[in-house]
């Protein structure tokens, strides 16, 4: 294994561990209110694997990162400008349907990435990808189920997520951009160039969408920023007030 | 003291059950995957179900707790992600203490075999997830009983 910068493995692990918490966090923003019992189960259990695999990513960025960092202090005392998660993840939940097609559209990047990162030359990450891709193979399966059952139908349902999908697609593209970060990691065989995983996602994403009925919308203008930490949605702060409220009312609290 | 034997300690750890399901124990679960002496340290390598699962805490409790019970000293409890767990690693008698439970056990094919209560064999999902990360819900057509089936991965 080529040595790699280890300020740019921290930003891409970061980047993989932010995108879970922030995720998760919006995901169990669902607990008690889905519409019926098993979606809230389903949904609560789908929170709690993305937390879990924020824990090993942030873990390892912690690793890293050295100087006494850990998995909860960059979960809980950074600020949002630290936060390097793509925009898609902290978008509002809107309805059921927009919570499902974000998870769809994330699952379908998230579980073919991980396919690559098995193969990555760090053997950390790599056990970590072999781990996490197991949960998501079930997360994505799950995601596409209900956007085809909802999308394909009633006129409602099936209106409703085109309105998700118009809302989020222009948040895709953000996943598959590339800089010096990405370089570095191409280039110690960590991790491939995102761009080289846009071809195998639009295989999928066009598929489900064709099933559940659903035009995807034209893919010219991307919003970014999440990523590189350039500019966060307004929507970033809001998930921190309440996700980091106890940490920073009772610095060090524990269970 | 005297190290006791890996295969003592193996029994040791096969009388701890599972926090959520208690008629299996933690090496019925196949989380345990190793045990061994470094010189008077015992190392217990334990791999999780779920990165999420929150028994993974109450589980590296549960064997501290059990093995100073049995006079072990210097405890090392050991992480290892790779290779992942699967359920290919319940043991037989877990299988069988599940379904005698009402859980139904994995199946490669996907989906339970049969209902836990009544044996037949009229089955339909209701949930890719259950009550804890590694379940799903299912249900009886014949005796129209929901149950747990311990989800295959
Ligand atoms: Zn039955």
């Amino acid at each position: 294994m080529t040595q790699v910068d280890q300020n740019a493995l921290t930003q891409f692990l970061l980047r993989l561990g932010d995108n879970t918490l922030v995720l998760g966090h919006r995901v169990s923003e669902w607990c008690g209110h889905s519409p019926v019992l098993e979606e809230d189960i389903a949904l609560a259990n789908t929170a709690l694997d993305l937390i879990g695999q924020t824990q090993l990513w942030l873990g390892l960025a912690a690793e890293v990162k050295g100087n006494d960092s850990s998995a909860d202090k960059l979960a809980f005392l950074r600020d949002a400008w630290d936060f390097r998660n793509v925009l898609l993840v902290e978008l509002p939940n809107g309805d059921f349907g927009q919570t499902l097609m974000r998870q769809f559209l994330f699952d379908a990047w998230q579980s073919i990435m991980l396919g690559r990162l098995i193969k990555s030359s760090d053997p950390r990450i790599a056990a970590i990808a072999e781990k996490v891709s197991k949960e998501v193979t079930y997360h994505v399966e799950r995601s596409s189920g209900t956007v085809v059952g909802l999308g394909d139908g009633t006129d409602e349902s099936h209106a409703r997520m085109q309105v998700a999908l118009d809302y989020l697609y222009p948040y895709v593209g953000e996943m598959f951009l590339s800089d010096d970060t990405d370089a570095a990691m191409v280039q110690a065989g960590i991790a491939p160039d995102p761009s080289s995983l846009r071809a195998e996602y639009d295989a999928l994403v066009g598929k489900v969408m064709a099933e559940a009925t659903l035009v995807i919308p034209d893919r010219a203008y991307t919003h970014k920023g999440g990523r590189t930490g350039y500019m966060h949605t307004e929507h970033l702060g809001h998930i921190l007030t309440s996700m980091q409220w106890l940490q920073r009312t009772y610095p060090g609290a524990e269970w | 003291m005297t190290r006791p034997d890996v295969k003592q300690v193996w029994e040791w750890l096969d009388g701890v059950p599972d926090p959520e399901i208690p008629v299996i124990s933690l090496v019925d679960l196949g989380i345990i995957r190793g045990v061994a002496w470094q010189d008077d340290t015992l190392i217990v390598t334990l791999t999780p179900t779920y990165s999420g699962c929150p028994a993974t805490s109450i589980i590296n409790m549960d064997i501290e707790t059990a093995l100073r019970g049995h006079g072990i000293e210097r405890l090392e409890l050991k992480r290892q992600l790779s290779p992942a767990w699967t359920t290919d690693w319940l043991s037989g008698k877990g299988r069988a203490a599940l379904e005698e439970y009402g859980i139904a056990p994995p199946q490669p094919a996907g989906g339970p075999t049969r209902c836990p209560q009544c044996k037949g064999s009229n089955l339909e999902k209701l949930s890719q997830f259950g009550s804890t990360p590694c379940k799903a819900q299912w249900r009886c057509r014949d005796c129209l009983e929901p149950f747990e089936y311990f989800k295959c991965i």
